[in-house]
């Protein structure tokens, strides 16, 4: 069972307390109308399905908060966690070790 | 006294006699003898019947690799448990036992049959023999394969044991408690870190309980074992026996799983039989010792033909000789030393085979010395015997040459293939192995987790390098936690240290193609079934798995898994690394069901939420049916009513007077806040700005994908507080949805969102009466302005009340909320009042029943999560004029806006009779099979009208109204009419009051 840190609550908690929200940094337009329907296709159902590491949506049921986390698709391991909103991180070297 | 036991020798209690029974047959054991101990000790080396074949079977190991002897033991009613190993299950005072896969009796078995029939049955009969004809399956193949096959009988009875369940949290866990283990523990242990020793068996000590004669520091090997255990008892170290690391998880998290009645004769009343253990821990040592494998020839797996190292654990643990005439065959050193001991002890040893050309000058005198003829470069070719063996043939080899063979008469046949680094826990973790080509085996190379790998885990032989491995990894654990230490080093004398080579099947002189050379003992898989698979084509080794089926019984190949390899690998002409090994999955031996489930199960198996007019409805007879967690009422029947005369009364009831139904499981979300509608307009389809405070609106929610999510009844209390009602099921994932998108695509919105679900109890009032019932007993509304689809904050019978004016049946409806301390209240105090009307509670059924009359939807019933409004004939709840609201954009998609989409519709049966929920439905029933179907029954129900009615979602549903269409059932073909699915009161008189 994964350790999963919240930056919410700025605690390592049991994945149980956890659950998985989709991938992360997409966006929802703010105007959809103007979409065409390969744009809104896109955006509905067309997802990065990463080999490695993979920006993802995750909420503490604990605290209610949605985060995001960039965690390795292959090892299952968090490499880190921030707040919504908070701009996409770049992996460092230390990160994917 | 049992004939092979020696007197006053091994760890069991001589003073402690024990007796149980095997297949009827009662047996006299020791305090400290397990089920195969105990019945070596009387000569009994048939245990059981193979799973394939039937072939009589023995012991072959003495720990929890056994692939053989699986037996089933019962201690009562319920407590049947099959499969268990002999070499594991303690004795305990009146154990009863059975063995497996046999009839009608061990020795006599019909089974056996399939063994003479074994070309049919070889690697991937399950592929090839039952294909054809199709019809077979169900009537011959299925029956006849069950029959016969299977490992054991399934238990019947509930399981009446408690199990248990706990954490922990340490910082060094350190699995198997050998020579190694125990090192580790004392380096750990030094720095007053907290460390926990675990061990699967019930003694520690491992491998030096079946050495006695080694001396470590000057000790003999069992008072030195002694000496640590009290060392590390006195630190403090949590020693755990009986205890199996099943699995080893992410981020160092190990289950373990501790045995801990079974053994006993009277176990405390209560005491859970078993307890599983999440453990987390800061580092973690695997010193799992090695697993010796077996040597592959014509015959090996005869009763009698056994490991050599379980033979010398058998003799010094348990003080039984496992016979008195045993031969030994070998490519490893370690099985010279188990028949010199057998010697020593008074056995006649006829032979020592070792494969090898060239073995240890020591070892040869040993054999010499103790008058034992050693013949190298030699191998096994066959062994004899119907149900034990009774001679084996040797023949000497050079080269792929095989000589003339000459038999030699034993009771027993000891082999050693060498040993395999127990390495299944470090492969959960996906640790990566590598090959050692000159000890032939997978040995760990990248970690992914904290953790050490010491001892002959790690290939490593010998108890002095062993010992300072283990200390070794200990120290280095300590360092990892950031804690220091020191180095330990043990002086061993009459070590015995060993190496070994590997091999595929033995040469034989006899024919090759009518070998019988098992590799996976427990699922019947022979050397020629892996050289089929590859002839066959399998290229990897995961397919000659599932093709052969080696490595897939419940022992996952402990034994198997590398002689498997090994000669898939020379049928490739490949090396063994790129063929690969298969995975090893958790639990490391099978675990109980009941250890998984610990105290989730029964009335704890998950919470049941009760409503607080629970107490009443179950007071007055009714009957419950869970919806989500919930327990809901489900109709009130009175004596002598089944379901459908109690449904059809408190319908009619309710349509001619008043019910009152329990709705307080209906989600309630309290939104609130200065941007409150524009969050409900973005949110749901409907329009919210208009709505005047006190006026409430039926609300749909939908996907970002277009398809209706949820629906319910939203009350405008005030501008800035919305009161809005969700199905049953759907509380919690609307009210995550919605946070979802406050919380990341709308933060600037100032709302809040409170689940009120349980805050509230919900009482409906429905039927002609109900507007005249509730009057009377309602302070603070305005009548005169208090139409369908109002809602007021107000006192109903003297409670602060939320009241709904709106209805799900067709009446005139009232929803009354109060807080939940108060529900009881309510429900007595409207029961009373309704007295006069005849009020009639109701359950979940007839609140079916009356809203399909009307074509009210449920979502989740008669929508999937692949309807749109559209297609639910809903497209009147959607605000056209929003310019957006969660899955808008999704309502134009292609997809969306094509023909023939399944559409709600009514439908109503020509002969009267019912339809089932989920009923495929076709346009024409002559059609050859498989036949288009066009649709399907969502919802079907006895209603009050005198005939059945039903809704469906058909394609072009709308188009069709009037036609026939036909509903294939169990019992015959069904003819219906597509009609509105408004079945009651289409232009709403009722509702006007
Ligand atoms: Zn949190």
């Amino acid at each position: 069972m994964l350790l999963i840190h919240c930056p919410y609550c700025e605690d390592t908690l049991p994945e149980l307390e956890f659950t998985y929200a989709g991938e992360a940094h997409i966006a929802r337009p703010a105007d959809p109308s103007a979409f065409s329907d390969e744009e809104w296709r896109d955006f509905l159902f067309i997802r990065t399905n990463a080999r490695g590491p993979h920006y993802e949506r995750w909420r503490h049921i604990g605290c209610g908060r949605f985060f995001n986390a960039l965690r390795d698709t292959v090892s299952d391991r968090f490499l880190m966690t921030y707040k919504a909103g908070e701009a996409r991180p770049t992996l460092t070297q230390e990160a994917a070790e | 006294m049992s004939r092979y036991r020696i007197p006053g020798k091994g760890r069991v209690d001589h003073s402690a006699p024990v007796s149980f029974t095997f297949d009827g047959k009662t047996y006299g054991g020791l305090r400290g003898d397990t089920v195969a101990s105990a019945l070596l000790a009387h000569g009994v080396h048939l245990m059981g019947r193979s799973f394939k074949y039937h072939r009589p079977r023995g012991a072959v190991t003495a720990g929890s690799e056994e692939p053989n002897a699986l037996i089933g033991t019962s201690r009562g009613a319920g407590q049947f448990e099959p499969n268990t190993r002999a070499t594991v299950q303690e004795l305990r005072a009146g154990l009863v036992t059975e063995s497996q896969n046999k009839w009608p009796n061990l020795s006599f078995d019909v089974g056996a049959v399939n063994d003479r029939a074994y070309m049919l049955f070889s690697a991937g009969f399950y592929y090839k023999t039952f294909m054809w004809p199709k019809s077979f399956w169900d009537k011959v193949y299925e029956p006849v394969i069950r029959g016969a096959a299977g490992l054991g009988k399934s238990p019947t009875e509930p399981d009446p044991d408690r199990y248990a369940s706990r954490y922990l949290h340490t910082d060094v866990l350190i699995v198997g408690a050998g020579p190694a283990g125990i090192a580790a523990a004392l380096a750990a242990a030094q720095s007053g870190a907290d460390v926990t020793l675990v061990d699967e068996n019930p003694e520690m000590g491992g491998s030096l309980l079946s050495d006695p004669a080694v001396q470590i520091d000057g000790k003999p090997a069992w008072d030195w074992v002694d000496a640590q255990l009290a060392r590390l008892r006195a630190a403090g170290v949590r020693l755990m026996t009986r205890t199996t690391a099943i699995g080893y998880y992410h981020q160092n998290m190990v289950g373990l799983c501790q045995r801990l009645t079974d053994h006993l004769d009277n176990p405390p009343k209560g005491a859970p039989r078993e307890r599983m253990w999440r453990v987390r821990a800061g580092q973690v040592v695997l010193a799992q010792g090695a697993l010796e494998k077996p040597l592959v020839f014509d015959g090996n797996d005869r009763p009698g033909v056994m490991l050599a190292g379980a033979a010398q654990t058998y003799l010094h643990k348990y003080g039984v000789k496992v016979g008195d005439n045993p031969a030994i065959v070998t490519s490893h050193d370690s099985a010279w030393y188990a028949a010199f001991d057998l010697a020593d002890n008074g056995a006649r040893v006829a032979a020592i085979i070792d494969t090898r050309d060239v073995v240890r000058p020591d070892l040869l005198d040993g054999a010499r010395k103790r008058g034992i003829e050693a013949l190298t470069s030699h191998t096994v070719t066959t062994t004899r015997g119907r149900l034990r063996v009774k001679s084996v043939r040797v023949a000497p080899v050079r080269g792929t040459h095989v000589g003339t063979g000459r038999s030699i008469p034993c009771d027993c046949l000891l082999m050693s293939g060498g040993w395999t680094p127990s390495l299944h826990l470090f492969s959960h973790t996906k640790g990566s192995l590598a090959w050692d080509t000159t000890s032939q085996t997978f040995l760990p190379d990248r970690k992914t987790e904290e953790c050490e790998i010491a001892g002959a885990g790690r290939g490593l032989w010998g108890y002095e390098s062993v010992l300072a491995d283990g200390a070794a990894a200990g120290l280095r654990a300590l360092q990892g936690l950031g804690r220091a230490g020191h180095d330990a080093s043990f002086t061993v004398a009459n070590d015995r240290p060993g190496t070994g080579v590997s091999h595929t099947e033995l040469p034989t002189d006899g024919n090759a193609g009518k070998a019988r050379a098992f590799i996976d003992f427990q699922n019947d898989v022979t050397a020629k079934d892996i050289r089929l698979a590859v002839r066959e084509g399998m290229r990897s080794i995961e397919h000659v798995k599932r093709y052969t089926t080696n490595g897939m019984a419940t022992d996952q190949g402990k034994m198997s898994n590398i002689n498997g390899l090994m000669i898939a690998a020379d049928a490739l002409g490949k090396a063994p690394p790129q063929v690969g090994l298969t995975t090893f999955r958790p639990p490391y031996t099978p675990t109980s069901f009941g250890a998984f489930c610990g105290y989730l199960r029964g009335d704890t198996f998950q919470l049941t939420r009760k409503t607080p007019i629970d107490p009443w409805a179950e007071a007055n007879g009714a009957v419950f049916e869970p919806v989500a967690q919930w327990r809901r009422a489900w109709y009130f029947p009175k004596p002598g009513e089944d379901m459908h005369a109690a449904v059809l009364r408190e319908c009619k009831a309710t349509r001619a007077s008043l019910g009152i139904f329990d709705a307080s499981t209906l989600g309630k979300i309290e939104v609130a806040g200065p941007d409150a509608v524009e969050f409900m307009n973005r949110m749901y389809t409907n329009p919210w700005t208009k709505l005047q405070p006190g006026r409430c609106r039926y609300g749909l929610l939908l996907g970002e994908d277009g398809f209706i999510r949820d629906d319910g009844v939203i009350g405008r209390l005030s501008s800035d507080l919305f009161h809005v009602t969700t199905t049953t099921g759907g509380a919690a994932r609307v009210l995550t949805m919605m946070e979802d998108y406050l919380q990341t695509e709308w933060p600037e919105l100032d709302v809040w969102l409170t689940s009120t679900t349980e805050q509230w109890a919900t009482v409906a009032l429905n039927g002609p009466n109900a507007l005249k019932m509730l009057k009377p007993l309602v302070e603070g509304v305005d009548w005169e302005d208090f139409p369908h689809m109002s809602c007021a904050e107000c006192t109903v019978a003297g409670l602060p009340a939320r009241l709904f004016r709106l209805s799900f049946t067709g009446e005139i409806g009232f929803e009354v909320n109060v807080p939940a301390r108060h529900g009881l209240t309510l429900w007595t105090a409207l029961m009373e009042a309704g007295k006069p009307y005849d009020i009639c509670p109701y359950g979940t059924e007839t609140m079916h029943v009356l809203r399909a009359e009307k074509g009210y939807i449920i979502v989740g019933q008669d929508t999937d999560g692949t309807v749109t409004p559209a297609d639910a004939g809903l497209e009147w709840a959607i605000g056209k004029a929003k310019k957006d609201f969660v899955g808008k954009r999704s309502l134009s998609r292609p997809d969306i806006v094509a023909k023939g989409r399944k559409q709600l519709v009514g439908l109503l049966t020509e002969d009267g009779s019912l339809l089932q929920e989920g009923a495929q439905i076709v346009l024409d029933p002559n059609q050859p099979k498989p036949m288009k179907m066009v649709g399907h029954v969502t919802s079907s129900y006895q209603s009050t009208m005198g005939h059945p009615i039903a809704m469906a979602v058909i394609e072009g549903g709308f188009d069709k109204m009037g036609e026939t269409v036909f509903v294939p059932m169990p019992d015959g073909v069904r003819k219906a009419r597509i009609t509105s699915t408004v079945f009651y009161d289409p232009s709403n008189e009722r509702l006007k009051a």
